[in-house]
């Protein structure tokens, strides 16, 4: 769906707002839909992408990790290459350059992990703004050298004690921010989530990753690959992945976080396990009880750890054109090892989720076959994670 | 004529302005809740707001956010919610507001949550996050059945107003300021512009009511003269809900709620 008329991709997203916040959306909507196909902006953008983030990103050829599996030939897309490991830089640049040509004084955003909090931080300071970052108080504490780098850039961050101090607070407190700062501040989301124009400005931003594999496979297959992959928590690097080709007939996969599995409370597995519901400005899937209170989400990536998911991906699961599964943290943690050993990259705990559905699909795959693997971050971040979950998990 | 446009009207008609008190269900338990609405009562309140917890409350400041876990936590569920409105209906014939959020309804299903809704005794709702654009099922749902009360904010276009009013029923609730509920204090210009701004698009032809860090008889005074037509207090009734002792609790909200409702009385 190109622009989606009224905000709405078929019966998901819009716009549930208070309505100090509407005026601000509109022109939020307004400028984006001005500058998005203004020449100068665009060039703009592509002079940070090309040259501060480092894009292209390469689309590597996992030679070693497709013999393993035996199957059909995997290739990743290097987005934990990108400046600040992730494919997140993709967005904020945009958004943050918009921001500017906005006047806007003041950006907030919120953070989950801390990876779009730092890719906030990033974009801010290369563009001379300032940011306030609101972080989960028990992230701040699980993800601390992120706070500490955001500091370090010039950014203040304010932990979130309300709720389940997680990602889902983190938003809530920016909201709240927002429609107190409604006239001088930018709230810089960070997911393809939240009222319109977000879920689309999101998309767009990061349609760059799509664009780039579609036209990377045409120069080593001519023509698109059999399969792609990528994670969905928010899912952002997902609907940047899987929307340049919807049009094609790639079989597209978006994987979410079984945690300690689906029938277990312990997941974040929206579309999977979720009900439809409206929260943070959007109507989408969500993990709620039987009376719409949003219920906290596990996953052992903090990346994933979202219980709703951006309505484009609700709107791809009921037309069935994207299918959505799962990894549990199990499998996370073998494929972000066999990746590791096999070609020497250390992918993020989320990008794992992918590697894992890859694994599986290259496993019962032709060797004539293609499958595209967005990587979406390193996971150099996660290490003590993975050291905790092998200490806990594995006997010796 | 519901509830709520005729209790607009008797007090239209004894030449005053109506004082709405929002208190949490459930928070801190069901019988502080009913212990607070007799003092409500005793003190001469016109409409009470009930809010229903909501996990994630964004437009809530910090008083109502910890209102809202607390009364979660205590096991606040929409049949026992119901249950206690049909108490507190067979105490009082005051009119009372339902103010919880979007997804509650929704989840439900709007007509199936209003009709319930209507039968325990509710005559209106306030969703903070329910904006006109999305509000089509919404408004059929509550057709003939409830009031639905809208928002506006100082910011609102001139526009908007007019659209908001059009599917405002029972009052116009005008956030007076920027920011969440409880948060600031102190009567600002704006505020005293907007009251004006839509009493002017509205031509009268439905009450404004004035809400969000209004808490104190001055801020009522203040808000009465600068032409509003109810003045709604929240986060203060839960501030003094959570320091007083169960056994002085109605009396203490009595006294609370006197002092503002004279302020309403021209």
């Amino acid at each position: 769906m190109k622009y989606p008329k009224n905000g709405r991709f078929g019966e998901f997203g819009g716009k549930y707002i208070p309505e100090t916040l509407v005026p601000a959306i509109e022109e939020l909507e307004e400028n984006y839909l001005k500058f998005k196909n203004d020449k100068k902006f665009k060039k703009e953008l592509d002079y940070y992408l090309r040259v501060y983030a480092g894009r292209p990103t390469p689309l590597y050829y996992a030679k070693n990790l497709s013999e393993k599996m035996g199957g059909a030939k995997i290739y990743l897309k290097r987005e934990d290459l990108l400046h600040g490991g992730a494919h997140k830089i993709n967005n904020t640049l945009g958004q943050a350059l918009l921001a500017k040509k906005m006047n806007k004084k003041r950006i907030i955003a919120e953070t989950g992990a801390g990876q779009h909090g730092v890719a906030t931080a990033m974009a801010c300071a290369a563009l001379g703004m300032k940011a306030e970052v609101y972080m989960g108080y028990r992230d701040t504490i699980r993800q601390k050298q992120n706070v500490f780098r955001m500091n370090m850039l010039g950014c203040e961050v304010h932990p979130v004690k309300s709720g389940s101090k997680t990602l889902k607070d983190a938003i809530n407190e920016a909201i709240r921010d927002w429609i107190t700062n409604v006239e001088n501040t930018y709230y810089l989301l960070g997911s393809a989530v939240g009222p319109h124009p977000y879920p689309v400005m999101v998309r767009d931003f990061q349609s760059v990753i799509g664009n780039e594999i579609k036209s990377q496979m045409k120069k080593i297959n001519n023509k698109a690959p059999d399969t792609v992959i990528a994670c969905v928590g928010g899912g952002s690097n997902a609907i940047g992945t899987f929307y340049p080709l919807v049009d094609t007939n790639s079989e597209i996969i978006g994987v979410e976080a079984a945690g300690h599995g689906l029938k277990s409370k312990m997941h974040s597995a929206t579309l999977s396990a979720g009900t439809k519901g409206v929260l943070h400005g959007m109507m989408t899937y969500l993990l709620q009880d039987k009376e719409g209170q949003v219920t906290e989400t596990h996953s052992i990536s903090a990346g994933l750890d979202y219980p709703g998911v951006g309505p484009e991906h609700s709107y791809y699961k009921d037309t069935k054109r994207v299918k959505y599964h799962s990894a549990t943290d199990a499998e996370v943690i073998d494929a972000f090892l066999t990746l590791t050993k096999t070609e020497g990259i250390i992918p993020a705990l989320e990008s794992s989720h992918a590697i894992a559905e890859a694994m599986k699909v290259a496993r019962k795959s032709k060797k004539s076959e293609s499958i595209v693997v967005t990587l979406s971050g390193r996971g150099d971040k996660d290490i003590e994670e993975v050291q905790n979950y092998l200490n806990k998990h594995v006997k010796n | 004529m519901s509830r709520i446009k005729e209790k607009f009207a008797e007090l239209e008609a004894k030449n005053q302005k109506a004082l709405i008190s929002y208190i949490m269900a459930g928070f801190p338990n069901d019988k502080a809740t009913i212990s607070t609405v007799r003092g409500l009562v005793k003190g001469g309140v016109d409409i009470i707001e009930l809010g229903f917890p909501f996990s994630d409350p964004l437009a809530d400041g910090p008083v109502i956010q910890n209102a809202s876990t607390i009364s979660l936590e205590k096991g606040t569920k929409i049949a026992k919610f119901f249950s206690l409105v049909k108490k507190i209906r067979k105490e009082t014939d005051i009119p009372l507001i339902l103010m919880t959020y979007t997804n509650i309804l929704y989840h439900k299903g709007y007509s199936k949550f209003i009709s319930e809704a209507k039968k325990a005794g509710i005559d209106g709702f306030i969703l903070p996050d329910m904006s006109v654009e999305e509000s089509k099922e919404y408004l059929q749902a509550a057709k003939n059945n409830a009031d639905t009360i809208f928002l506006i904010s100082p910011n609102t276009s001139i526009q908007r107003i007019q659209k908001i009013s059009k599917v405002s029923s029972g009052f116009l609730y005008l956030v007076a300021v920027f920011g969440t509920t409880g948060v600031k204090t102190g009567i600002k210009k704006y505020t005293i512009d907007a009251i004006k701004q839509v009493k002017k698009q509205t031509k009268g032809k439905i009450p404004i009511g004035v809400g969000f860090g209004v808490s104190t008889p001055e801020d009522v005074k203040k808000y009465v003269k600068a032409g509003a037509d109810a003045v709604i207090v929240g986060s203060a009734y839960l501030k003094l809900i959570e320091k007083t002792s169960q056994n002085q609790l109605e009396i203490k909200i009595a006294s609370f709620t006197k002092s503002l409702k004279k302020q309403t009385i021209l």
